[in-house]
């Protein structure tokens, strides 16, 4: 058997060889999903609370019915033409970022159960050895989100790190990297 | 639906620990918190596919489209990508990033005071073939100092972003050079525990896929995490 080859670090220029895939409108080129479009902003910031300028986010995450664009989901779901699921953008100076989705359906979970809506999200960074993976969830599904098998190996006081809030028109989710308001990462 | 088949955790040092502390910015990047354990759903057995559209031809010769040649030591980069199993990974995306032949990247946050190439973007992109195999001609990067700590190099060293077929097989590594003096003393480099590990990342000069009269071959073969045969009970 073999080894999975180490991980490292994007380090502090990333861009130059990542910026080919850069989209932060999930909805480009599906027009279909014109009425259903949410915005998502949020910040990256360190375990000082400083902005993270030079990480880069990268989504994955089923469409509206709950199917993934993938050969290992093949459930009699429709996919949507033009929706891949996938997005990577870059933080900005403050460590901002802005992504443009619609919600997804929800996929089965562990045991027989049906997960909440959310996203995969995957961090990377200058500093960051190994990329962080962590999930956003939504604050409209209160009652899917707490059936949720994933949401329920988080102790109870850390899982509001991973549920967006809804403020004028957005949802809002920031990823703290280290300290007070540290967002949960998983180890999958 | 049964739970998907699971890919294997790591082997106990072979990959590195977050926090790092010779590695100065994993001291306030790191999580301090334990990370959650979770089994993989389908939405980490899945994960996003590049076809063959992403990529264009030439998209893996760095020497080109620049208007003119780099200067520098022309090498040829190839390999495999395997899964743990032995199996190859085809159609697996490959980003690739790295400094000039200067040891100097062409990016705004570069303050390094040697000069940039203008024939040299540093920037290329390639898709596995069915035997997972993939092909860069480049040349070989200059080693740089960083401001980490007193008198601190980086190592000669090739940024390397891979898909695999899941997020659960997401990688993004660096590809050293063999004889590297600056290797021991690098903390990115010796942030991974296992010294096999580590030396896994160093490729191989290569007289097979070294082109006569035009450019010396360097081997580099990349493991993504591999599947359990079964599902998980």
């Amino acid at each position: 058997m073999l080894y999975a080859s180490a991980s490292q670090t994007v380090g502090p220029y990333l861009h130059i060889g990542l910026a080919g895939l850069y989209t932060h409108d999930l909805t480009q080129d599906a027009p279909e999903l014109a009425e259903q479009r949410i915005a998502i902003e949020g910040r990256v910031v360190d375990g000082l609370g400083a902005p993270v300028p030079d990480a880069m986010i990268e989504i994955w995450q089923a469409n509206a019915h709950g199917r993934y664009r993938h050969p290992d989901d093949g459930r009699d779901l429709p996919l949507t033409d033009g929706f891949t699921g996938f997005a990577r953008v870059p933080t900005g100076p403050q460590g901002e970022f802005r992504i443009v989705t619609v919600k997804p359906g929800r996929v089965p979970g562990p045991n027989g159960t049906t997960q909440a809506p959310h996203l995969v999200v995957s961090v990377f960074a200058r500093g960051l050895l190994k990329h962080l993976s962590t999930r956003m969830y939504f604050p409209d599904e209160a009652e899917a989100n707490a059936q949720d098998w994933v949401l329920s190996q988080v102790p109870a006081q850390r899982r509001g790190t991973l549920v967006a809030r809804a403020q004028g028109g957005a949802l809002h989710w920031n990823v703290a990297l280290r300290g007070a308001d540290e967002t949960v990462f998983f180890d999958y | 639906m049964a739970d998907p088949a699971q890919y294997r955790r790591p082997y106990w040092g072979t990959q590195p620990e977050y926090r790092f502390d010779p590695y100065g910015s994993t001291q306030q990047r790191a999580p301090a918190q334990p990370l959650v354990s979770v089994p993989q759903t389908l939405s980490e057995t899945t994960g996003p596919h590049f076809g063959a559209e992403f990529v264009k031809k030439g998209d893996n010769d760095l020497t080109a489209g620049n208007g003119g040649s780099p200067l520098g030591e022309r090498i040829i980069v190839s390999g495999r990508v395997l899964d743990e199993n032995g199996r190859p990974v085809p159609d697996a995306l490959i980003e690739l990033w790295q400094a000039n032949s200067a040891g100097r990247y062409l990016h705004d946050r570069d303050k390094h005071d040697a000069p940039l190439d203008p024939h040299f973007s540093g920037e290329g992109r390639t898709i596995t073939d069915a035997n997972g195999h993939y092909r860069f001609l480049t040349i070989k990067p200059g080693a740089y100092p960083w401001g980490n700590h007193y008198n601190g190099w980086r190592p000669q060293h090739i940024h390397f972003s891979l898909f695999g077929r899941a997020c659960a097989t997401r990688l993004v590594t660096q590809m050293y050079f063999p004889g590297d003096p600056l290797l021991p003393f690098d903390p990115i480099f010796n942030a991974t525990a296992d010294a096999n590990a580590r030396n896994r990342l160093i490729a191989a000069f290569d007289w097979e896929t070294t082109v006569p009269e035009y450019a010396l071959g360097y081997r580099f073969d990349i493991v993504l995490r591999g599947r359990n045969a079964t599902p998980m009970e």
